[in-house]
């Protein structure tokens, strides 16, 4: 007997997408959708994926992922990283460059990308804006943009040096990729471990002021207006930095911004027993920047929900405060704490709230990556990518029971509703019943 | 007043609160006696260990616990980073368990990282931890040792003991504290302890070395050190801690003094019942001038017999069982 290609259908759902939320079964044949409406007959032979009470999304994409790999295995490796990713509703990750070697050339692209190969999600690796993200000079941009490197940046740290970033601005305008800014003076910042505030006097922790971010998203505004680069913001944390971005684009100007679940929900008064897994960059802040940037999610200004998915092994984060890595893992549990925090208080969410929600997860964060194949929509002829979340299932984080390599999770022992059930890599399952299938 | 239940831990001023630092006030005065004797050794703690683990060079504050640990006789661990196993790459979290494990009651931590006692605290499943001093967050022990040194001096000045003072001396005492308040642990400890006795506590440094958000601390700030002076009744000079960074926080260690260093003409603003103490180590010609450290007002040397007091008093109310406490002789 020929075996034909994969024949998949999820019924029952109701579907989210850029086009609309509509009552919708998927057919999928291999690696593409087939069919979508409403009480279709799967045809024989296929693979039911049950949907119902859930909400059928394209699979999220993930603008900021630290999978360690070259270089710190021990924390993370593509296929640890791409497992928690799918578990979490992905079918996309950017991996950052900041790995050891960094990707600065071409050799480690080649590398990251042969080890995604079979990864459970699609692995779009970033480039390094300058040799070695040591900040002197541009790394090889154009040789990284022919294999494929759509999104360039420094991340762990910022460009420090307005001249070489104007440079790096006006050569990536040029070659039509955009560049990510991790928004940190570092100057300013001055070595901090934590926000600087009432917290930091009090524990006497050094700490880093937004204006350490918001000095360096307006310069770089600036400097998208004077070259016409496209520029994306990562990670902001502060109101200020919200404030910027959005004057900037109410200008029109080419940028875009991300932000995580964890500065949209945590604030720096965790950081009261000294516990590094609440240490992260930019640190969590107070409750006023947590209300601007939900604000900022809810008005437009951010495109994007991102991870900064930093997995750190045990041992590290049992260091002193001062000496541990800054970092948290969020890959499992993103799209169910944001969920939780912009949505789950409406008994019935609108079809526009649904629509705007899965908007920051899907179609912008794969625009921003330059993704063709990522962010739906769920429509006829799309490659198969496919969330399958159920909005009221309840289950608590559980540290030790990550995909991940690492245990950084700030999330442990919370009580999350919303939970993703399948996730379909082009077409073939990678995710069943919130259990990945290799 | 209720009775006071000791902390498993010492980690802050705040697990003592003003019951706390009012038994361990009076414990430390108990134990001043001991020290007068001619053998200063009791049996209190005998049988307990007590572990230093000094991640950050500091003579005086471990000398000043084991030679309490020691007239109370404990037995003690000392544990020396510079050559211990954590230059072989031993976590800090598996030495403490190694502490522990060779049955140690008490452990002392002294780390240059602020919070490091705190982290050991959850790690530890029998032993109490006491902060010797961590980072720029706190050094509860040196507090408790000036608050004991200033009611000291109150009771002499009053022909009274200093245990009948109690703490109420303490309230509406104008404290000022002056110096390189934001990377001091001292000053942390400091304004916890005198502001929980109900002291009024003021802060002089120059704009780089106070606090952040110092106006969410219970304290007032002073401008101008002239004028502060005049109007205090106690003097808490810090060291600038150049080892922090904090050298480059000033343009000079000339402007500094000129501006924040109790100078000899400064010292002259001051009432002559104005209590003068300095944590150590001094640097004489910086913040404090060679000759005012040696007037009588000043109390260093009472701080430092203080500490040793007042560390026994810590040990013995953390490890002491209530039989034995019961036991104590006041007064």
């Amino acid at each position: 007997m020929a075996e034909g290609p994969l024949k998949l259908c999820v019924m029952g759902g109701t579907l989210v997408d850029s086009t609309g939320v509509r009552r919708g079964d998927v057919c999928i044949t291999g690696d593409v959708i087939v069919e979508v409406g409403a009480d279709l007959e799967p045809p024989a032979g296929s693979t039911v994926l049950d949907a119902s009470g859930c909400l059928v999304t394209p699979g999220l994409v993930d603008l900021h992922t630290h999978l360690r790999q070259p270089g710190a295995e021990e924390a993370e490796t593509v296929e640890t990283g791409s497992r928690a990713a799918a578990l979490g509703g992905y079918t996309a990750v950017v991996a950052m460059p900041n790995t050891d070697p960094p990707v600065d050339n071409g050799a480690v692209v080649a590398e990251v990308l042969e080890l995604s190969k079979n990864a459970l999600v699609e692995v779009g690796v970033a480039g390094a804006i300058t040799v070695g993200r040591a900040g002197e000079r541009l790394s090889l941009m154009r040789e990284l943009a022919a294999l494929g490197v759509k999104l360039f940046t420094d991340d762990g740290n910022g460009v420090q040096d307005g001249g070489l970033m104007r440079r790096a601005c006006e050569y990536a305008a040029g070659l039509g990729v955009t560049l990510a800014q991790h928004c940190e003076d570092e100057r300013i910042a001055g070595y901090g471990v934590m926000n600087e505030g009432v917290w930091s006097s009090k524990l006497g922790l050094r700490g880093t002021p937004a204006a350490a971010e918001d000095t360096m998203v307006a310069r770089d505004i600036s400097l998208a207006r004077l070259t016409g680069a496209k520029v994306h913001f990562m990670h902001l944390s502060c109101a200020s930095s919200v404030e910027l971005v959005r004057l900037a684009k109410a200008e029109g100007l080419s940028v875009t911004a991300e932000v995580t679940p964890h500065h949209m929900v945590l604030t720096d008064d965790l950081v009261r027993d000294y516990d590094p897994v609440f240490k992260v960059n930019p640190p969590l802040r107070g409750v006023d920047d947590v209300a601007a940037i939900r604000r900022g999610l809810r008005d437009g200004t951010i495109d994007a929900i991102a991870t900064d998915h930093a997995p750190h092994s045990p041992e590290s984060k049992q260091l002193p405060f001062d000496d541990a890595p800054p970092g948290m893992i969020g890959l499992q549990t993103a799209l169910a704490v944001s969920y939780d925090t912009l949505l789950s208080n409406e008994n019935h969410p609108s079809f526009s709230q649904l629509q705007e929600f899965f908007a920051l997860f899907t179609s912008r964060p794969a625009r921003i990556a330059g993704l063709s194949a990522q962010g739906g929509p769920l429509s006829k002829g799309s490659i198969a990518n496919i969330c399958v979340f159920d909005p009221d299932e309840r289950w608590t984080v559980e540290s030790d029971s990550q995909a991940s390599r690492s245990r950084n999770t700030p999330f442990a022992g919370r009580s999350l509703k919303g939970r993703v059930r399948h996730c379909i890599l082009r077409g073939e399952p990678t995710v069943v019943d919130a259990v990945a299938l290799r | 007043m209720t009775e006071f239940r000791a902390p498993r831990h010492l980690l802050s001023i705040d697990d003592l609160g003003a019951n706390g630092i009012r038994e361990a006030m009076s414990l430390a005065e108990a134990f001043a006696e001991v020290e007068r004797r001619v053998i200063p050794k009791v049996p209190a703690l005998r049988g307990k260990v007590v572990a230093t683990l000094f991640f950050e060079d500091s003579t005086r504050t471990r000398l000043s616990f084991e030679s309490a640990a020691k007239r109370l006789s404990c037995d003690v661990l000392t544990f020396n980073a510079g050559t211990s196993s954590l230059k072989k790459g031993e976590s800090l979290r598996d030495t403490v368990e190694v502490i522990e494990a060779m049955g140690a009651d008490a452990v002392v931590i002294r780390h240059s990282c602020s919070g490091t006692p705190v982290q050991v605290s959850r790690w530890v499943s029998r032993a109490r931890v006491i902060n010797g001093g961590d980072g720029s967050h706190e050094h509860p022990t040196q507090a408790l040792a000036d608050c004991l040194t200033v009611r000291q001096v109150i009771a002499e000045r009053q022909g009274v003991e200093p245990d009948s003072l109690g703490v109420e001396c303490f309230n509406g005492l104008r404290v000022l504290i002056v110096g390189d308040i934001a990377h001091s642990r001292v000053a942390r400890s400091q304004v916890l302890a005198y502001t929980t006795l109900g002291a009024r506590v003021t802060l002089c440094a120059p704009g780089t070395l106070l606090p952040g958000n110092v106006e969410s601390w219970p304290v007032g700030v002073a401008g101008d050190l002239d004028a502060a002076i005049k109007e205090t009744d106690v003097v808490s000079l810090l060291r600038l801690q150049r080892e922090r960074g904090s050298g480059t926080y000033v343009p000079s260690l000339r402007e500094y003094t000129q501006g924040w260093g109790l100078t000899a003409r400064r010292a002259s603003l001051l009432k002559k019942e104005t209590i003068i103490t300095h944590p150590g180590p001094m640097v004489r010609g910086v913040e404090i001038a060679s000759d005012v450290a040696d007037m009588e007002q000043s109390v260093v040397k009472r701080q430092v017999t203080n500490g040793v007091a007042v560390r026994m008093a810590v040990l013995f109310l953390l490890l002491a069982t209530s039989d034995a406490r019961g036991g104590i002789q006041r007064g």
